[in-house]
């Protein structure tokens, strides 16, 4: 039996359309938008200004806080403009523009690093390294790393479990990463650990990804620490709190961190990141982007540079397809619907879906008929059917009481919906209320 | 560059293929087998009832909606049709059709629109069809027709009351298990559907057929079915085993009067049962322990009827009261 989480979660088609496209490096964009806002938290500080010649690695905007994170120029060139821009929430956020130097090597170099094996910095400096270098949660929810690396001393930490999951349909980012670049993920994985001192590493990848775990199982045959566990495919297994739960049994309490349960969850990407970083002094300003749809020619895997307009991807991969309708930040459940393609790529930008007509539209709402299958499928055991009733109602605080705000948005309740009911949107649309009244402390 | 139209929704921007159309008419396809058997058993007057409730269930929705209420009208929905046949099915074959008219406009009409139509009402709009042609019409709602009358070839087969009529009657004048027993059909018979009864709960051979079809389908789930059978089962046979002469044994029990059909298409009813697992059991057992006390100790023969309704009643306290568990809400690991 493969591991799994208990309670909840849907199988959609998995639709991994790129799963044996190896990652292409995408041509370097003659102008990068940079956003200030690319992590959760505090926008950036920018501290360059117009005209300003900037090095590729160079910091342009400085974390505005703890919960921040600093921005790293992807190119050498020259800062144009300080601009606001649609970024893929919908709203204009401020960014910065940069003209790449055609002329300037550095930005044509292939940065193929030879795998280093010895960690030649203290534990402290590791940290401090992955602070300073940008890292953030790679698997879309862009969580400054280092906040989550910060450990108070009455925390003990007894695993770190490494995200392979990518339950998201048709996103392949992770799984080719995990191919590519697998020795010097598990050498990631080995500096974090000394880094906290960790005596344990697990990482779990679904089943869907065999050549993935068959690849780390044969690398981790002399290293007794880590393991690798194979997970029955079932979204939203890469949500932390089902991963914690499918691989250790532990469950992360309701308002709780995986710290609570001595661990720390890190996506494939951010190790990758982290190992750049702390290995090759390279901050994160580029990470890898699945380009993909069922009608898309060309689907692919690319290396991108932060801040690269997405219609340089749709070109790369032959243009957009005829009868597009929706451009998706990211996967089919989580990922953000894109007003254009002129928003840039962010590091949570794990890939571009493209779909078409036929299945961009939503179903037309009908009557609630009580089948329950929202609340069979909810992987946090609340009422989605409930809650969406709350909302609608603005019944705000009978919606904190019933828990609303530990809704992980994972979608399952609107996919499976058979009246098509928005029982996402109206949570959401809860939550943010209910965040504001503070009344589900109890 | 951009094809317009974009469409800019919120995730998640993929749905399963689930409906709810499909799923009304995967319980219609469900009953299919029973209706088959009605037609074998009733011949023409199992088709003219059915035909009567369904048609006369879909024009007063239509009706009701386009110019008492002037709402969209809802009548390809399928909710109405399954409410048309489910009501026949709990009818004698040949009750009078202005009868089974008056049934269907207070299914519809009363138990659904009156309550805000699919997905508001409380009561299963069948059940209360029925169950107000009962207490409304009780001699003719219990005349059973006997095969002969209706030209099948199963001869006298068909009895003129139901078995759980038999039991109820005998036991009432002082008869024994035993001596009732050579009036009984075997249990083979009550399986395949050779017995007396409404037009859909003959057999129970066809009812778990397509049961077992919306199981498949993942429209209904064993939990219902499966409590009300095995709380009745259970019941009936602490009983039996107590008093074996004077109490049926749950065999009979559960494959005579309405227990499958109640148990696998009324009590399953989606808008009218628990959304919870542990809500369903709770919904369910009530329904068993109902069913079993009305037919042992009540006046009336059969009480599944009245035992799903009753239950009905307490679906949105149990929904209340049995909610799933909150992920983290208990904390049961421990830091090794």
């Amino acid at each position: 039996m493969l591991k799994t989480f208990p309670k909840g979660g849907i199988h959609p088609p998995e639709n991994k359309l790129t799963s044996s496209k190896p990652i292409q490096r995408l041509p370097v964009p003659k102008v990068v938008y940079v956003p200030i806002a690319q992590h959760i938290g505090i926008p950036a500080e920018i501290i360059v200004d117009r005209k300003d010649k900037v090095e590729i690695g160079q910091v342009i905007a400085k974390s505005g806080g703890f919960v921040s994170s600093n921005i790293h120029s992807p190119v050498a060139g020259t800062v144009t403009k300080l601009d606001m821009i649609v970024d893929s929430t919908g709203y204009k956020k401020q960014c910065i523009v940069i003209r790449t130097d055609a002329k300037n090597a550095s930005n044509f170099v292939e940065t193929e690093y030879p795998l280093k094996k010895e960690i030649a910095l203290e534990p402290q400096k590791i940290l401090q390294r992955i602070s300073d270098y940008g890292i953030v949660g790679l698997g879309g929810a862009t969580f400054p790393s280092h906040v989550k690396l910060n450990i108070k001393a009455d925390k003990k930490i007894d695993c770190l479990i490494i995200n392979g999951v990518e339950c998201e349909p048709y996103l392949t980012a992770d799984h080719r990463l995990m191919l590519e670049k697998a020795e010097e993920i598990l050498m990631g994985i080995q500096i974090l650990m000394y880094a906290l001192n960790v005596p344990r590493a697990i990482i779990g990848i679904e089943n869907n990804k065999r050549d993935a775990i068959e690849t780390f199982k044969k690398l981790i045959l002399q290293e007794p620490k880590i393991q690798v566990a194979a997970l029955q495919v079932k979204y939203p297994q890469g949500g932390e709190k089902q991963l914690v739960r499918a691989l250790l049994k532990r469950e992360v309490p309701k308002n709780g961190l995986p710290l609570d349960v001595g661990v720390i969850v890190h996506n494939v990407g951010t190790i990758f990141a982290i190992y750049q970083a702390v290995q090759h002094n390279k901050p994160l300003i580029e990470r890898v982007v699945t380009v993909t749809g069922k009608k898309m020619g060309n689907a692919s895997n690319f290396w991108v540079k932060i801040g690269t307009p997405i219609k340089d991807l749709i070109t790369e991969v032959g243009g957009m397809p005829e009868g597009t309708r929706k451009i998706v930040n990211g996967g089919p459940m989580m990922g953000k619907a894109l007003k254009n393609t002129d928003v840039p790529v962010t590091k949570g930008t794990s890939g571009i879906l493209v779909i078409s007509e036929d299945e961009a539209s939503r179903g037309e709402t009908k009557p609630c008929i009580r089948c329950g299958e929202c609340v069979t499928v909810c992987p946090m055991g609340l009422e989605p059917h409930l809650l969406m009733n709350l909302s609608e109602k603005g019944m705000f605080e009978n919606a904190g009481h019933e828990d609303i705000l530990t809704c992980i948005e994972c979608g399952s309740c609107s996919y499976v919906c058979p009246s098509h009911r928005p029982l996402l949107d109206y949570i959401r649309f809860g939550k943010s209320i209910v965040k504001k009244l503070d009344v589900s402390k109890n | 560059m951009d094809s317009p139209p974009i469409v800019i929704s919120a995730s998640p921007h993929v749905h399963s293929d689930r409906t709810s159309k499909r799923i009304m008419y995967d319980v219609v396809i469900a009953m299919v087998p029973a209706f088959l058997v009605s037609l074998y058993v009733f011949g023409i007057n199992a088709f003219i009832a059915t035909a009567t409730a369904v048609v006369s269930c879909l024009l007063f929705e239509y009706l009701i909606q386009k110019y008492l209420l002037k709402t969209a009208i809802t009548i390809a929905d399928g909710s109405a049709l399954i409410t048309g046949i489910l009501l026949a099915f709990n009818l004698p074959a040949g009750l009078p059709i202005w009868m089974i008219v008056v049934g269907s406009l207070v299914a519809i009409g009363i138990a659904k629109l009156s309550f805000g139509g699919l997905g508001f009402n409380i009561f299963n709009p069948a059940l209360v069809g029925r169950v107000f042609l009962l207490v409304s019409f009780p001699v003719q709602m219990t005349l059973w027709p006997t095969a002969v009358e209706n030209n099948t070839t199963l001869a006298d087969a068909v009895t003129g009351a139901t078995t759980l009529g038999i039991i109820k009657d005998g036991l009432q004048f002082g008869e024994t298990m035993t001596e009732l027993s050579a009036q009984l059909p075997s249990h083979l018979n009550l399986f395949l559907g050779i017995t007396g009864g409404s037009l859909g709960e003959m057999s129970a051979l066809a009812l778990v057929l397509g049961g077992l079809y919306l199981l498949a389908r993942k429209v209904i789930s064993w939990h219902i079915p499966v409590a009300v059978l095995g709380t009745m089962a259970l019941m009936t046979g602490i009983f039996w085993w107590a008093d074996p002469q004077h109490y049926a044994n749950p065999l009979i029990h559960v494959l005579s009067g309405g227990a499958i059909l109640g148990a696998f298409y009324m009590a399953t009813d989606l808008v009218t049962s628990p959304v919870t697992k542990k809500g369903m059991l709770i919904f369910a057992i009530g329904i068993g322990v109902i069913t079993v006390v009305i037919r042992l100790f009540g006046s009336y023969p059969e009480g599944i009827s009245f035992a799903i309704l009753i239950m009905n009643a307490f679906v949105p306290l149990i929904n209340k009261y049995f909610k799933p568990r909150r992920f983290g809400s208990k904390i049961k690991a421990k830091i090794v």
